[in-house]
């Protein structure tokens, strides 16, 4: 009883000693942000990891949005036509989209496949010695590696996000236009009443904060892992774990708050 | 009984100062007590090799010379100012004047030889591109690898990693070089290859050279002292020729490769018949 005691005593200090570590690796990181911007032999690193974070998330984020908005009008259609509110498939389909699936959903994907490979690209390098190879010739290996890759996750989770509404959009439109016949013009129509800059605002914040968050604790279990092959993996299941719960937790209060400052500015809006 | 020796720079008869120095350094992982107060002076242009068995802590050692680990007690000097306190930021003036060649060579993967060797002229020095590359080339003419400048690492066999490593750690002309395991996973002819290099570099540029080891035929060759690390403490610290005739039990089992009676015996009653 002693022993397991200890023992939970143990796993609890590691794990606030870890969230300390967490933060500590996060100030350092953002002290070089200024200098990862600001000078081009910094910017070139930027790059590759553009390519790496964005255009090969390109296919994957395509395939989310779309099925997405499929999935979500066939889910609604048969509600919204017992009542007679067909043509406000739209307002549905792309509110839920760009307010909460898109961004969590896209955020969720990159956890995923970005995270991962960021993880075991940073982890690999570290079981390896590069990283205090890195530190060894001088060079600070959080402004080389990890500036880069979260800056990439931070600049381009929102434009991905943004791909992945704009494609649940279509695919929403293309499922209650084609397959349950809904006249386009009001669907179109109502959408656009529906829609405001607020909204398009609201799941950019999100998606910021979800990029940062990937980035951040993806390179973070990168740099911590155990060494081996064992230690790596690891490091991709926890980092992968750790950020899709952030991501909800990060979901839930970035809504609760841009839902008071929403009210406080401009009330209550009716969508019916 | 552990018998704890203090370094012998003393004896040397200079009153030069020691470029680095570890004054009761003290670190644990844990419960797992890896130095345990251990003093060290090094000078200048001497050849130093840390030898000890496997886990003993000779890595630990080497990577407080450089700043990868700090010590949980005790003061590391180098060139008379103390540096085991520095920031990361400072400690970037005091690596340039280090380099350090890793167990496995720690090359950058997604880099050829040459970018390798290039990465810290670019980092630390105002050159342009065509010059950075010129410099690394005569480092990797040095190690006989120019015509595998354009290679990337996994294309390299294991010697040829070491030795571009080790172009990469003399690519600023560091005044130290660290040596982790330089010949660990070498064949004979290799290692020797890599020994030949460490007194190349000695003797062509007057580098202060920190070897950790377990290869004895290394360290015989290479060292012009030799220190050994054992439970925390250092046990010998001598000449090649005086730890060769050491007569320290546990010295010489460890040179001359002969494993612990206690544990020869257990082995054996574990054997079946």
């Amino acid at each position: 009883m002693v022993g397991w005691v200890a023992g939970l005593g143990r796993q609890t200090v590691e794990q606030f000693a870890a969230f300390g570590d967490f933060w500590r690796f996060v100030g350092r990181m953002w002290s070089w942000m200024p200098a990862g911007v600001a000078r081009w032999r910094n910017l070139r690193l930027l790059m590759p990891q553009f390519y790496e974070v964005g255009t090969r998330s390109v296919p994957v984020i395509m395939i989310t949005g779309t099925f997405v908005g499929l999935v979500l009008a066939v889910q609604a259609m048969d509600q919204l036509a017992n009542v007679g509110l067909e043509s406000r498939m739209g307002v549905l389909v792309n509110l839920s989209v760009i307010r909460e699936l898109g961004p969590v959903l896209a955020g969720v994907m990159l956890a995923g496949r970005v995270g991962g490979a960021l993880t075991a690209e940073l982890g690999t390098m570290n079981v390896t010695e590069q990283i205090d190879a890195l530190r060894a010739m001088g060079a600070d290996p959080i402004r080389y590696l990890v500036v880069p890759r979260v800056l990439a996750c931070l600049l381009l989770t929102p434009l991905l996000t943004f791909y992945c509404n704009l494609m649940g959009a279509l695919g929403g439109w293309v499922v209650s236009v084609y397959v349950f016949n809904v006249p386009s013009e009001p669907y179109i129509a109502y959408s656009r009443q529906a829609i405001e800059n607020w909204d398009l605002f609201y799941g950019s914040v999100k998606s910021l904060a979800f990029g940062g968050a990937i980035g951040s604790i993806a390179c973070y279990k990168g740099f911590t892992c155990r060494f081996g092959a064992e230690g790596v993996a690891r490091a991709c299941t926890e980092g992968f774990v750790i950020g899709f719960i952030v991501i909800l937790v990060l979901d839930f209060f970035l809504g609760l708050g841009l839902k008071t400052v929403y009210d406080t500015l401009y009330g209550f809006r009716s969508l019916l | 009984m552990t018998q704890s020796v203090t370094s012998r720079a003393g004896d040397t008869g200079t009153v030069d100062r020691p470029i680095i120095e570890l004054r009761n350094v003290s670190k644990r992982f844990g419960r797992l007590v890896v130095l345990d107060g251990v003093s060290l002076q090094l000078h200048r242009g001497q050849t130093t090799v840390v030898i000890g068995e496997s886990g003993t802590g000779k890595s630990v050692l080497l990577k407080h010379l450089i700043g990868l680990l700090k010590p949980d007690s005790g003061e590391v000097y180098f060139d008379g100012r103390r540096v085991d306190r520095l920031s990361p930021k400072q400690w970037v003036e005091v690596r340039r004047r280090f380099g350090m060649l890793f167990q496995g060579a720690a090359l950058f993967d997604s880099m050829t030889a040459v970018q390798n060797v290039e990465f810290p002229i670019l980092e630390h020095r105002s050159v342009s591109p065509s010059e950075a590359r010129a410099i690394a080339m005569e480092k990797l003419r040095m190690v006989g690898l120019e015509e595998f400048a354009d290679k990337k690492p996994a294309q390299l066999s294991g010697g040829q990693r070491k030795r571009v490593g080790l172009a990469r750690a003399i690519a600023l002309d560091p005044e130290v070089i660290l040596y982790d395991e330089p010949t660990t996973g070498l064949d004979p002819i290799r290692a020797d290859v890599i020994n030949e290099l460490i007194l190349k570099l000695k003797r062509e540029l007057g580098v202060t050279s920190v070897v950790v080891t377990h290869d004895m035929a290394s360290a015989y060759k290479v060292a012009d002292r030799i220190v050994m690390l054992c439970d925390g403490q250092f046990i010998a610290d001598g000449t090649p020729d005086e730890i060769r005739h050491s007569t320290d039990d546990r010295v010489r089992r460890f040179v001359e490769g002969r494993a612990d009676e206690d544990e020869l015996a257990s082995l054996r009653a574990e054997s079946p018949k």
